[in-house]
């Protein structure tokens, strides 16, 4: 893995989401590919509802916040295996 | 009386239910979050019980575990707050099943409040005027005729609605067909109701809403009007009371027409029906609010009747003990609402903790906040920090107390909403009385 894997990290404080709503599927799982501008988690700051979409297309490796958890800004969300 | 109640809610409106209570030696119970641990609801309140993570869906939201702390802690009574689950009928039917009293209206008031396409119908009935529209929900071949004969433009509206989701304005049929197309999507995702029906777009209106007190034996009054125009995005931030545009021909007209309205869903407690008014102070009735509003402080300072006690009075079994004549706007009631968001960078959410903090204070000056000093403004729920409340005997000298009130504010940290008021508060129209829900949209540009 090494330089190759990067993180995700919150741009605000608020709440993590791993799912656009409570019935649907997640929008990405751990070992799921992923392009460049997909989404792949939900920060909720405020009632503000903020995307937050992968810069490089990859495989994602580990998710490091439980779904509806808090985060900090900053903090990182996913590990992900550029390809 | 009762002798102790459950809050349901955080922040500054579950301290007005915990001082309104502590008024009336009644136990308090306050539930908070993991996020909430050091909030000053928790330590007001005479017990405070833990009930889980900061989302919202596992504490506030959490109506089994709210009912078996209620169960657990023998509150007689649970307060909703305003938010949260102050208008989930689920709710109340839960503190009903299990011999909880819900200080607010029954569910069967709060379905009918709910249903924007029901509560117009009803408003018909009783003679209240709406804004011409279609009657019921609409598909688009329906739309599209009704929209010719009321003329464009046209409001999209869903009837599951609030807080501004699913609405559009469209001015011409290509617009309507497919802003319907994009509303209805919404509307089904946000409310589980995909029905959408269309209204006349009323240019430049203003929002004046009258509050409403009834007790469980069908005594209703109102406690006159409050103007709401000042708003961003549907948001109000700015309320006051008697309105600019008031006189007692018309608020008697408003009144009684929102008495009919809320004596035909059978409602009791403390509720609020807002109308939207036209340059040539033609009303239409808009939606019924179910629950105790943000903005019910104007209205207090104005007619001098704490709204928290008479809700309690009236869950309690008691009888409502003021007759309309009684009733009496008397000088002039300004709100500004102090949201920790961040007025020069498009209203953006700002969390974090305060340094320091130093309220106003002085004659006729009110402060209903959670804050203080170190206190950190946790990112989980509403931006709504506090209302900044004053009094005077007219309106120009409440502009100028809200000034000089605002001028004494400091919050180290944080960015807020006070120096938006400060400018509002010097804005020649806002002086003058010139205000409608565009104002913000016209003045600074923000929608």
């Amino acid at each position: 893995m090494g330089d190759k894997v990067f993180h995700v990290e919150a741009p605000l404080a608020g709440t993590f989401y791993r799912r656009a709503s409570p019935e649907e599927d997640p929008y990405v799982e751990i070992g799921g590919k992923v392009k460049k501008g997909d989404v792949l988690c939900i920060v909720e700051t405020m009632k503000i509802f903020n995307e937050v979409r992968t810069e490089k297309d990859g495989v994602i490796r580990e998710i490091l916040i439980e779904d509806e958890d808090p985060v900090m800004i900053h903090q990182p969300m996913f590990k992900i295996e550029a390809m | 009386m009762f002798s102790k109640v459950l809050i349901a809610n955080r922040g500054e409106i579950a301290l007005r239910v915990i001082r309104a209570c502590k008024e009336m030696d009644v136990k308090t119970v306050a539930i908070y979050s993991d996020a909430d641990k050091d909030s000053l609801h928790a330590k007001y309140a005479d017990e405070a019980v833990n009930i889980g993570k900061p989302v919202a869906r596992k504490s506030y939201l959490n109506i089994e575990k709210i009912i078996e702390v209620a169960k657990e802690t023998r509150a007689e009574a649970i307060h909703p707050g305003y938010g949260f689950l102050a208008e989930n009928s689920s709710f109340v039917q839960a503190c009903e099943a299990n011999n909880i009293k819900f200080i607010g209206p029954s569910s069967e008031s709060q379905r009918l409040a709910g249903d924007k396409i029901e509560s117009r119908r009803i408003a018909v009935k009783v003679g209240v005027p709406i804004s011409p529209g279609s009657d019921g929900a609409v598909l688009a071949e329906e739309a599209i005729p009704i929209a010719g004969e009321i003329g464009y433009p046209v409001i999209i509206k869903a009837s599951g609605g609030g807080g501004g989701k699913g609405m559009r304005i469209a001015n011409n049929k290509e617009e309507l067909e497919n802003f319907l197309r994009l509303s209805r999507g919404e509307a089904s995702a946000a409310f589980g109701n995909p029905d959408l029906y269309i209204e006349k777009y009323l240019v430049e209106p203003r929002h004046i809403e009258f509050q409403i007190l009834a007790d469980e034996f069908g005594h209703y009054i109102h406690l006159g009007e409050r103007e709401c125009s000042i708003q961003r995005r549907y948001q109000k931030l700015i309320e006051e009371s008697p309105s600019p545009i008031m006189d007692e021909q018309l608020r008697k007209r408003m009144g009684d027409a929102a008495i009919r309205v809320m004596r035909s869903v059978g409602y009791f407690n403390a509720g609020t029906v807002e109308f939207l008014v036209d340059k040539d102070r033609k009303f239409y009735f808009n939606e019924i609010n179910a629950r105790l509003q943000v903005e019910h402080p104007v209205t207090e300072m104005v007619t001098g009747v704490d709204l928290l006690r008479q809700q309690l009075i009236i869950a309690a079994g008691g009888r409502l003990k003021l007759s309309q004549d009684e009733i009496q706007q008397d000088g002039w009631s300004i709100e500004c609402r102090i949201n920790a968001d961040d007025p020069d960078n498009g209203f953006m959410p700002n969390p974090g903790v305060i340094k320091q903090i130093i309220f106003p204070g002085g004659p006729g000056v009110r402060m209903d906040t959670h804050l203080y000093s170190n206190y950190e403004i946790p990112p989980f729920y509403d931006s709504l920090v506090g209302k900044l409340v004053v009094w005077a005997e007219d309106r120009n000298m409440a502009i100028k107390r809200m000034r000089r009130a605002l001028s004494e504010f400091y919050i180290e940290g944080p960015k807020s909403t006070i120096p938006f008021h400060q400018k509002v508060m010097q804005d020649e129209d806002f002086i003058k009385g010139n205000i409608n829900t565009h104002f913000i949209k016209n003045k600074f540009g923000e929608g």
